[in-house]
């Protein structure tokens, strides 16, 4: 089967880098082509990264709190350059102090990303709905 | 003696310079009008009559020459996304001493195809997509032109995977169609040296011709590259030394024009202080950017436009003093200063363009704060270490104060993001000979090397 691509990175200006390698790793090793934008990402990076490497998935970290702020717009960007239905998963400590994660998580998808991530995920689960998200396992 | 004929023919003049390889020293430069209408060695003839004949006349074991005439390279740059496929494109025409007349991005327009046929490039380059990535665009690109009503040499640079399928729509119109290695094989990676050759090649091989510049090539032995990419070869070559003869490490070279201004470095830019953060596409070590909007002649008053407040801070004039010296330099571009003050209006114009210039041309630094302090994040190449500036080209030659304008290269404390040099000697490059050295290093690097370091001057 063809390579699937994503692309990885760190949003806003967070510098949170430990979680981004660890990824990166998890998901290379998992057979993914991973563009790697490292930390202190724009939203145009992101979009601009994905078009080029005609990447199958988004990977948005925000580590620092401030997620929310950061996100807002990106999939209406994304639609406005061409990439309207790219996959866009986002983790990590998303907003800040101690929210119930289920709101959280509403707020993520009303803002158009397919799957939102508690903090401490660790990276098989995503890995493996990235594989279903993409028709890339038989079930 | 072993006497060298090197020719630079320019949009206005053709430069002819002859050297000694034996006592490695010029034995004359001499420049006369471009002649590119009736037959381009009637200039070169005529600059060349100006330098005294030896007795039993010239006999030149080598005869060189590079051009700028008939427009220069024209190009035209194409890629995907604006900030990378298509400035790598551009980036690597600029590199290989091109003309870059627009650079467009995504699929083409009716209108992008429109400015194609009407500003007829020399070459198109043709980019976008990484290795493996997005296939569409180029594709799309290359059915697009090959329903152009004209026929135009192409390289093709980009996505590998795709590159002979848009080859083989491309000949159907067009003549010669070259693929070259992607000029981003992945994402952030900027790989310009094979789409670099690829057009030295179409302009040896097709454009040289075009342009009627074959008629020197019956005389000389050829003309081997456009202008631009000799100064960018005598550049490196002093920059890195050659064999046993040390170079002047990393440079910057300035040449402002009447319309124009490029700035040349040769430096790898890496942070110069630690913690602090690459973004961005990477640069070449050896960069080129020309300013179209930043000439000290013929831009005059798009250039008091961008510097604005500076000029005036620098003059300590008031407006009305700035828009009546540009209405008489309206009049004749080439107005030679009458009283003190005039001439300090036209250092300040020197100034404010290559100031200008070299602020598009260095790297810039931001600064994240978090509680445990800065980080910073460096865009472009920091040239805060450089401590070699050369000024070149006709403005500069005949200013009589050469150094006041090359100021404007130097990192201000007021712009503290701008990386531009921060304590660098100046030199100029007194008998305009970079583009001839560019051309001796291919026959004779270390003695072009050598002659360099002779010939250029501390101011
Ligand atoms: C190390 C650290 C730092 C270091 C970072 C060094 C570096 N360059 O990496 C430094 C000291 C610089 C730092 C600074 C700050 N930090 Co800090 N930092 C941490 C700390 C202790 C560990 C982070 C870490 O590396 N974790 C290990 C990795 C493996 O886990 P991870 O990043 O969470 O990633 C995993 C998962 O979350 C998930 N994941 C992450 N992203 C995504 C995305 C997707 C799509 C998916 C599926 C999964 C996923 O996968 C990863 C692997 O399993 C955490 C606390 C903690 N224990 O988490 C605080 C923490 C993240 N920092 C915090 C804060 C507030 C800051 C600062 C604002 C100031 C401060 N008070 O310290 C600054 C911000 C600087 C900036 N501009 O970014 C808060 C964030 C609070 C919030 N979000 O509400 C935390 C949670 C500490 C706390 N409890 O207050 N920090």
């Amino acid at each position: 089967m063809e390579q699937k691509t994503v692309v990885l990175g760190v949003i806003g200006s967070d510098v949170h880098a430990v979680g981004n390698r660890i990824l990166d790793f998890a998901f290379t090793q998992a057979g993914f082509k991973v563009i790697n934008i490292g930390v202190l990402a724009t939203q145009e990076e992101f979009i601009h990264s994905a078009i080029e490497t005609n990447a199958d998935a988004i990977l948005v970290s925000s580590l620092y709190g401030h997620g929310e702020m950061d996100c807002r717009g990106l999939r209406e960007k994304c639609q406005e350059k061409g990439i309207g239905d790219i996959i866009m998963y986002v983790g990590g400590n998303l907003v800040c102090g101690k929210q119930e994660f289920e709101s959280v998580k509403e707020r993520f998808l009303a803002m158009g990303f397919n799957r939102v991530y508690p903090p401490g995920t660790l990276p098989d689960l995503p890995i493996e709905d990235l594989r279903k998200d993409l028709g890339m396992t038989i079930n | 003696m072993q006497a060298v004929l090197l020719i630079d023919f320019g949009s206005t003049y053709t430069k002819v310079t002859v050297v000694d390889l034996d006592a490695e020293i010029i034995l004359g430069t001499a420049r006369a009008g471009t002649t590119i209408e009736t037959n381009i060695m009637e200039g070169m003839k005529a600059a060349l009559a100006q330098i005294p004949e030896p007795i039993g006349g010239w006999k030149f074991v080598r005869k060189l020459a590079c051009s700028s005439a008939a427009g220069g390279l024209k190009m035209i740059a194409s890629g995907l996304v604006k900030e990378l496929t298509a400035e790598a494109a551009r980036r690597a025409a600029l590199g290989a001493g091109a003309r870059v007349l627009e650079v467009f991005s995504y699929e083409l327009s009716p209108k992008d195809l429109d400015r194609i046929v009407v500003s007829k490039p020399d070459i198109l380059l043709l980019a976008g997509g990484t290795d493996g990535g997005n296939k569409e665009v180029i594709l799309k690109n290359a059915e697009l032109l090959s329903n152009l009503p004209i026929s135009l040499p192409v390289v093709i640079a980009g996505n590998k995977v795709v590159a002979a399928q848009a080859e083989e729509m491309l000949r159907k119109q067009h003549n010669p169609v070259v693929v070259a290695d992607n000029v981003m094989p992945d994402l952030g990676v900027l790989s310009v040296e094979s789409a670099r050759l690829a057009i030295r090649e179409v302009y040896l091989s097709h454009i040289i011709k075009a342009k009627g510049l074959d008629k020197a090539e019956e005389y000389l032995e050829r003309i081997m590259m456009p202008t631009p990419s000799a100064v960018l070869s005598a550049a490196e070559l002093l920059a890195q030394g050659e064999g046993s003869e040390p170079g002047w490490g990393e440079l910057m070279i300035v040449d402002v024009g009447g319309a124009t201004t490029d700035v040349h470095s040769v430096a790898k830019g890496d942070p110069s202080k630690p913690s602090v953060m690459l973004k961005g596409l990477p640069e070449p070590y050896v960069k080129r950017t020309v300013e179209g909007d930043l000439g000290m002649r013929y831009s005059s008053e798009a250039l008091v436009e961008i510097a604005g407040r500076r000029l005036m801070d620098y003059l300590g004039w008031t407006e009305e003093q700035v828009s009546g010296q540009l209405e008489l330099l309206k009049e004749n571009p080439w107005r030679i200063p009458q009283t003190g003050e005039e001439a300090k209006f036209d250092v300040a114009m020197g100034r404010m363009a290559v100031g200008l210039a070299v602020d598009r041309h260095a790297g810039t630094i931001e600064v994240v704060y978090t509680p445990f302090g800065a980080s910073y994040i460096q865009n472009g190449k920091d040239l805060t270490p450089l401590t070699v500036v050369i000024g070149t080209g006709g403005v500069l030659l005949h200013h009589p104060d050469p150094a006041e304008i090359l100021k404007g290269t130097v990192f201000n404390p007021q712009e503290p993001t701008i990386l531009k040099p921060q304590n660098p000697a100046f030199f100029l490059d007194k008998e305009y000979i970079l583009a001839a050295m560019g051309l001796l290093r291919e026959v004779s690097p270390q003695i072009a090397l050598r002659m360099m370091k002779k010939y250029i001057v501390k101011l």
